[in-house]
């Protein structure tokens, strides 16, 4: 997560408190969405405690401890206290600030363990949700009413052959090929989807096969709405071409 | 609260000291925040950061409120804190001053100037630009570089 560069001598401001009206409207707005920038301002204000430290050294007299303890004495707790206090609650003030000190820490260390539960959980549920719209995807390809398959094929032994599924709105291709002859250095396939129209192939997608000879192609960007005539592969260079390199190794009609 | 205020009240009293000026004055803002923890205890809570952290904030806010005669803002239940060492104990907390202090004596003047005006004055970056004469966005960029330079001293 980074900070929006745009908001981040505002979120500075913000934590010193120099920010007003309408330009701390805005950053406030945007805080509100913006978890990597409500971070930055958490750590800002820590840079701004340390700050503090540099004043270290006067003591407080002692009379301001004495009053405090004389205010506190006479002062009620918070109101979600007050309607469960006992009579016998003033008289155990130093036990209970004890006990709360304790609970404090307590529930401190417990709730940092949950934070970090929660975020690793979110990690995880967030990566299996990728997952999930990806094998979406495929599945909606392939089980999609107008997807045409093509079988794309060469003529020798043992035979490579793909499998292309295409749907044309919106533009999806998957497509998986088996027996691949591996390739020579710096070279890669690269898969064309030829249109009916007798336009220019289109380069579908780059790639190489694994091992076994085996690849698979999933949603590469295409145009949308493209009715195909073939889908083809030829060999070309690493980074791919624009218009294919002769000859055409395999090929299949729609 | 008598250990939270042994422990803290140095801290608290020291910011609002440096920001008022006022040995009396200082000491109201010293009581303001704690009575505000003691009255509610559940404003502080572990999300917010670590308890010195979180007081010397609300301490300085308090201090700007009286130094500019502002109506105390409700943002103490909203003030959330992070930061690195934890101020608990009298060793971190020296440490961690000496590497402020460190970090402040190697900033260009101009740069700390900026951030102390707006730390310890509480003068908005509209006001520090009109007062040193310098262009507004100059003034944002040095506050914050200077906050992340201290970030820095505590990265390393």
């Amino acid at each position: 997560m980074t900070v929006h560069e745009e908001f981040a001598d505002e979120l500075a401001l913000l934590a010193l408190g120099s920010l007003q009206g309408e330009e701390r409207a805005a950053v406030e707005k945007h805080l509100e969405g913006c978890a990597a920038c409500r971070l930055e301002l958490q750590q800002l204000r820590g840079e701004m405690a340390l700050l503090a430290l540099s004043t270290a050294g006067p003591k407080p007299p002692a009379r301001a401890k004495e009053r405090l303890m004389r205010t506190i004495a006479k002062e009620p707790r918070s109101q979600r206290s007050e309607s469960h206090r006992a009579p016998w609650w003033a008289v155990l003030g130093w036990a209970t600030a004890a006990a709360m000190i304790i609970m404090f820490t307590l529930l401190w260390q417990q709730n940092r363990t949950l934070e970090q539960q929660v975020a690793g959980l979110s990690a995880e549920l967030k990566q299996q949700q990728a997952e999930l719209a990806k094998a979406r995807a495929i599945v909606a390809t392939l089980t999609k009413p107008d997807a045409v398959i093509t079988v794309v094929k060469a003529n020798t032994l043992p035979q490579p052959q793909g499998k292309a599924f295409y749907v044309r709105d919106p533009a999806r291709l998957v497509f998986i090929a088996n027996n691949l002859p591996q390739l020579p250095p710096q070279k890669a396939y690269e898969l064309w989807l030829i249109p009916a129209s007798g336009a220019a192939p289109i380069p579908a997608a780059v790639f190489k096969p694994d091992a076994h000879g085996s690849a698979t192609v999933i949603n590469p960007p295409l145009p949308v709405g493209v009715q195909p005539k073939a889908f083809a592969m030829t060999i070309e260079p690493e980074q791919g071409s624009s218009t294919p390199t002769m000859p055409i190794v395999m090929v299949g009609g729609a | 609260m008598a250990q939270l205020y042994d422990r803290y009240s140095p801290i608290v009293y020291s910011v609002a000291l440096r920001v008022l000026g006022d040995t009396g004055a200082a000491e109201d803002v010293l009581q303001d925040v704690f009575i505000q923890l003691w009255k509610n205890p559940g404003l502080f809570d572990s999300s917010r950061g670590n308890l010195g952290a979180w007081l010397s904030v609300i301490a300085r806010n308090r201090a700007i409120d009286a130094l500019r005669k502002r109506r105390p803002e409700s943002e103490i239940a909203d003030v959330i804190v992070s930061v690195q060492p934890d101020l608990a104990g009298d060793a971190e907390r020296s440490r961690a001053m000496e590497k402020v202090r460190g970090a402040l004596g190697a900033m260009p003047s101009a740069q700390r100037s900026a951030l102390e005006l707006a730390y310890f004055e509480g003068l908005t970056h509209t006001e520090i630009a009109a007062k040193t004469g310098e262009p507004l966005g100059t003034v944002k960029t040095r506050i914050r570089s200077g906050l992340l330079q201290l970030r820095k001293a505590f990265q390393t």
